[in-house]
């Protein structure tokens, strides 16, 4: 789960990073109100789950209260990479004297938190790694032994940052560290961690990102989940336990497991059509289940064909079966349907299938059978 | 022979009477599984399936001789399940839990890596060696034994390449899901090595998706050492950046992971990839 900028910042005030003292507003009017307030020259910035915002036009510099109400008139609304703008956050602006990267995420490879810092900061650190990955100071952190001072020093030393910030830095890193720990987080990132005209560290711009295993633990940040930012196909998903991601091709795809399901959708696309989404109805397989997730594949437009690939291992074909004329009974759907069930029970699932005779149901005994079947129906559709 | 599991495994059931714990325990013991006993803690004393239930791992392995252990505990609990495990000495462990919080797999790694347990998972559908053992949650019936080494971060994925090689009348020495996740217990290496130094393996499936690195590692190691031929899945190729595809550790991050960089560099390695799983047993 992505945070916005204003919600990252908002936890790494409390772990005693500092961050300006902005506010977010939903209309130009607050904009106004909050510009005022803070006096000076503001910074209005798009509050969207998604990078590129300043090249997209959603950063943007006022002088005035009047000006800033402008700017945000015209940032509210504006569709970033798909991503409508709901949200601006109404920050003083800084004087920067130099822009410096600090994250933590979780090195997969080293299987260990790794605490980055970087001299060139303002820029996607993704950039830097493709441009100058010497630039990139790196520390792993032990998760028993947590971040130690030294290995701060090492980043600043790295970085070559004045000593006279070495004792600010570690007090970022540091909250920063525990912000990361404690919230659960997958990343923690400052970006730019700027030097600011009193010659002061500030954390003009932050970015968090959750991990979503670890919410049952955390009721606050499960709360600071911004569904208007997803397909509310998806947000309907989650909700019912079902693992759905909106695509954009024609072959709506409901299958059991995970590795299963990016299979199916590969082998649509190599037989010549492409996958509307991905979908994991998990074990089990229950009718109601299987009603909700035809639901919400056929609540998606685009979907000209339905294919179904379930590998009975523990689950039995025959349930399946029922499960599905169970949905179909429920959903109202004439679009084509391929359905190949394969494993334990296989052949009472076939035939209660069979048996229902629904003129728009095909099935298919493997899974190339299938794909090419989906492929061809939703052509012809 | 096989690999990891065997006629000599003694399993003990972390959360045996649990839904899931039960359920297949009661399949295991079916298939044959030497299931010697459970662990619930508060419910030690009593009896599941006929089989005696501990209230600690510890006792358990004392009174029982386990040298494995499967765990069906919840995610919230799972990491301590692991280290109960570790402390009393079990030699495998296999958890099947999904959704176990990435940072509680980061502590597990660094307290496994001191100690001389293997742990294979979390998230992942345990392990199968045909006519010998089963440890999860892999349907028994659509394996068969024989000489292919199956090795896979998937799981029902993994059932489709086993049934569909069982179906031609290739049998298998071995089934491991390595689990989905992105940090676990047992990477494609380890299992590499393992298939490549047991006598009954002859060949081995690979089966990866994308996301991380692990297949690009495997297929160096393949390069450098593997005498035995490898045939590779890659699962994901119509998958978008940025987004999890249901496993926690399927996703494209940065430009990395993709599905077409394994394959090239598995196809570099000298592993020859399938299209699709059904094609997998013309390939070996």
């Amino acid at each position: 789960m992505n945070l916005h900028e204003y919600q990252s910042k908002k936890l790494f005030a409390k772990y005693g990073v500092p961050v300006p003292e902005g506010k977010v507003a939903r209309s130009p009017q607050e904009v106004y109100e909050i510009a005022k307030e803070l006096g000076g020259p503001v910074v209005v910035k798009a509050q969207v789950l998604t990078g590129g915002r300043g090249k997209a036009g959603g950063v943007k510099l006022a002088q005035t209260p009047d000006e800033a109400q402008a700017l945000a008139d015209e940032i509210l609304g504006m569709e970033i990479k798909g991503h409508k703008v709901l949200r601006v956050l109404v920050d003083p602006a800084s004087e920067i004297k130099q822009e410096i990267y600090l994250g933590v995420t979780n090195d997969r490879a080293a299987r260990k938190p790794v605490l980055m810092a970087s001299a060139e900061g303002g820029v996607e650190i993704e950039e830097v790694n493709r441009r100058s990955p010497e630039k990139i100071i790196r520390e792993h952190i032990d998760p028993f032994l947590g971040l130690r001072d030294y290995q701060i020093r090492n980043l600043a030393y790295g970085i070559e940052l004045p000593r006279e910030l070495w004792k600010q830095f570690a007090r970022v890193a540091h909250g920063l560290y525990r912000c990361y720990v404690e919230s659960d987080a997958t990343l923690a990132e400052i970006n730019p961690l700027i030097v600011d005209g009193s010659g002061n560290l500030l954390a003009v711009d932050g970015k968090m990102s959750v991990d979503d295993n670890a919410l049952f633990r955390h009721p606050d940040l499960a709360e600071m989940r911004d569904t208007s930012a997803e397909p509310p196909a998806e947000t309907e998903a989650r909700a019912a336990g079902l693992s759905y991601i909106k695509l954009d091709g024609e072959i709506g795809c409901m299958v059991n497991g995970a590795g299963l399901a990016m299979t199916t959708m590969d082998m649509t696309k190599l037989f010549g059509g492409s996958p509307a989404n991905f979908l994991d109805i998990g074990g089990g397989a229950k009718a109601e289940t299987v009603a909700a997730a035809l639901r919400i594949i056929l609540s998606d437009p685009n979907v000209k064909a339905v294919l179904f690939n379930i590998f009975g291992g523990i689950t039995r074909c025959d349930e399946v079966a029922r499960g599905i004329l169970a949905a179909l009974a429920d959903v109202q759907a004439d679009l084509p349907m391929v359905v190949r069930l394969v494993g334990t029970n296989e052949k009472e699932g076939r035939q209660i299938l069979d048996e229902a005779n629904l003129p728009n149901m095909i099935t298919a005994s493997t899974l190339a059978d299938a794909a090419k079947k989906a492929v061809a129906a939703a052509k012809s559709a | 022979m096989a690999i990891l599991i065997d006629k000599n495994t003694k399993l003990l059931v972390q959360g045996i009477t649990g839904r899931e714990g039960l359920f297949h325990t009661e399949q295991m013991i079916e298939y044959g599984t030497d299931v010697v006993g459970g662990v619930t803690p508060g419910k030690g004393g009593e009896w599941a399936l006929g089989k005696p239930v501990f209230d600690t791992v510890k006792t358990a392995k004392e009174a029982t001789g386990a040298n494995t252990s499967v765990i069906y505990v919840p995610a919230a609990f799972a990491a301590d399940a692991i280290y109960e495990a570790i402390d009393a000495g079990i030699e495998l462990i296999v958890c099947i839990t999904e959704g176990v919080p990435i940072q509680d797999m980061m502590k597990v790694r660094a307290h496994l890596d001191q100690s001389h347990s293997r742990l294979v998972g979390p998230n992942c559908p345990g392990l199968l060696s045909p006519g010998q053992s089963k440890v999860g949650i892999m349907p028994g019936h659509i394996a068969m034994p024989g000489n292919v080494g199956v090795v896979s971060r998937s799981g029902t994925l993994t059932y489709e390449v086993v049934y569909a090689l069982t179906q031609r009348g290739i049998g298998q020495s071995t089934c491991v899901g390595i689990g989905g996740d992105p940090i676990n217990g047992t990477n494609f290496i380890d299992v590499l090595k393992m298939f490549e130094e047991d006598p009954q393996t002859e060949k081995v499936v690979l089966i990866g998706e994308i996301g991380g690195t692990d297949e690009e590692k495997a297929a160096q190691y393949i390069a450098n050492y593997m005498t035995k031929p490898v045939v590779a899945f890659i699962a994901g190729r119509t998958a978008p950046p940025g987004k999890r595809m249901g496993h926690a550790g399927a996703i494209v991050e940065g430009g990395a992971g993709t599905a077409e960089d394994k394959i090239a560099a598995l196809q570099a390695a000298g592993v020859r990839v399938a299209d699709h799983p059904e094609q997998i047993p013309d390939l070996l």
